[in-house]
């Protein structure tokens, strides 16, 4: 099979204009993924699907990573003008200082596809795409026209991610219920309070169990206490 | 009644029992179950019913496909919170007499999907459990146990006075609401006249 580096100068000679990039795996199953813009992804994977020697006629499996903002800190150098004294003079004097920057990255939303090729009994590549964030801009083109089993598992993706496919021909909920507004796989999502006693409750567990007594206490006094046991 | 002589008189072809005995051997003696199940203890149910084990020694032969038929609601496997108000209603639907048996790790407390966000902590949270079995899954000889604990459950009995079964007391509530499948979770996470959570301090 061809390596990654040679697929993505096969997907850039047959479709003009598609940004791919190689996102390297480092691990020692270096199963490098190649990383396709949002708007020419789907011509992308038609080629890939239908290429003669690619012929990736199989999608294994879908799945969505969620990244959040990441804050990065660095260290720059800056030259600065600095009034200095010299010999009794008032000069300004180039100074170099070491300054840290705080900058927050945008998280974004990702969705990873595993692809094997029945033809050619050889596989997987695997193709990403992101989102521009995670709150308002979180379309990606749905690649189910190109492989049918993708239909289910986008679904999913929505559901728990919250990744909208544009194209997809049937994007509802999968697993939870319809009126539910959560992606609960997201990392920033908060359960909700229907908490149990376990009787080996430990650490996180066992600081759940006390402010889910201190809340039950509290409303019980307040006389609210049928709204939640 | 005295049970010598109850013994004396059966000795002469005669026959003596009293209403309560009677009417609480033909319950426990025609249990039938609801044909429905929720995860792998259903496999386990299926194979209880089967010849090896035969659940129909017990008079629980018969697994109704029509809650209007059942007597008894056997939770067996994980609740879903999506599954969770149709498993009330299913029961709601059920005439009385009625019994639930709530069968494995799951269906009892939620079982190792305690801590997720989509699985209902125990169908007691809603309805009103008769016999909970422990395991992941019980075994069938388990589910037997339960069958014959809540056969037991009904010989005791009594139709009247405080502790008389819930079909004969005209106070007793025979609807329990179904909950709603709300924005973050169900509404309400559990049915205050049933569930309690527990303290334990």
């Amino acid at each position: 099979m061809k390596t990654v580096e040679e697929i993505k100068a096969a997907i850039e000679a047959a479709v003009p204009g598609a940004g791919v990039t190689v996102v390297p795996n480092g691990s020692p199953s270096g199963q490098h993924s190649l990383l396709l813009d949002a708007e020419h992804a789907f011509a992308v994977a038609k080629f890939l699907r239908d290429d003669a020697e690619l012929a990736l006629d199989f999608l294994s499996n879908v799945t969505g990573v969620d990244w959040l903002d990441k804050e990065v800190t660095e260290k720059v150098k800056v030259t600065k003008q600095v009034a200095k004294e010299i010999d009794g003079v008032q000069q300004m004097v180039d100074e170099t200082v070491e300054e840290t920057r705080k900058h927050v990255e945008p998280g974004y939303l990702e969705a990873v596809y595993h692809l094997f090729s029945m033809k050619k009994k050889h596989g997987p590549v695997v193709i990403r795409m992101r989102t521009k964030n995670r709150t308002d801009e979180v379309e990606l083109p749905s690649l189910t026209p190109v492989w049918r089993a993708a239909e289910f598992q986008e679904r999913e993706v929505f559901d728990l991610y919250g990744v909208v496919f544009t194209g997809h021909p049937d994007l509802r909920r999968i697993l939870m219920w319809d009126e539910f507004k959560d992606h609960p796989m997201r990392k920033d999502y908060v359960e909700p309070d229907d908490f149990e006693y376990e009787p080996t409750a430990h650490d996180k567990v066992l600081q759940r169990h006390k402010d889910h007594v201190a809340k039950v206490g509290a409303e019980k006094e307040t006389g609210n206490a049928g709204a939640r046991a | 009644m005295d049970q010598n002589l109850k013994i004396e008189l059966g000795k002469q072809g005669v026959f003596v029992t009293t209403i309560q005995e009677l009417y609480n051997w033909g319950r426990k003696s025609s249990v039938w179950p609801m044909q429905f199940g929720l995860a792998c203890c259903a496999i386990e149910m299926i194979a209880t019913t089967m010849a090896r084990y035969d659940l129909a020694r017990f008079g629980a032969e018969v697994f109704r496909p029509s809650p209007r038929q059942a007597d008894l609601m056997i939770v067996s496997g994980t609740v879903t919170k999506k599954m969770a108000p149709q498993v009330v209603r299913l029961y709601n639907q059920m005439a009385e007499p009625r019994y639930v048996i709530a069968m494995g790790a799951c269906a009892i407390s939620g079982g190792p999907f305690k801590q997720g966000y989509n699985v209902l902590k125990g169908i007691d949270r809603y309805i009103p459990v008769d016999v909970h079995i422990p395991g992941c899954p019980p075994r069938p000889e388990a589910l037997i146990h339960a069958f014959m604990t809540l056969q037991k459950k009904i010989d005791g009995q009594s139709l009247t006075g405080e502790n008389r079964p819930r079909h004969l007391d005209a106070e007793q509530q025979g609807e329990f609401p179904v909950p709603e499948q709300g924005k973050h979770d169900l509404e309400p996470p559990a049915n205050p006249d049933v569930w309690h959570f527990p303290i334990i301090r």
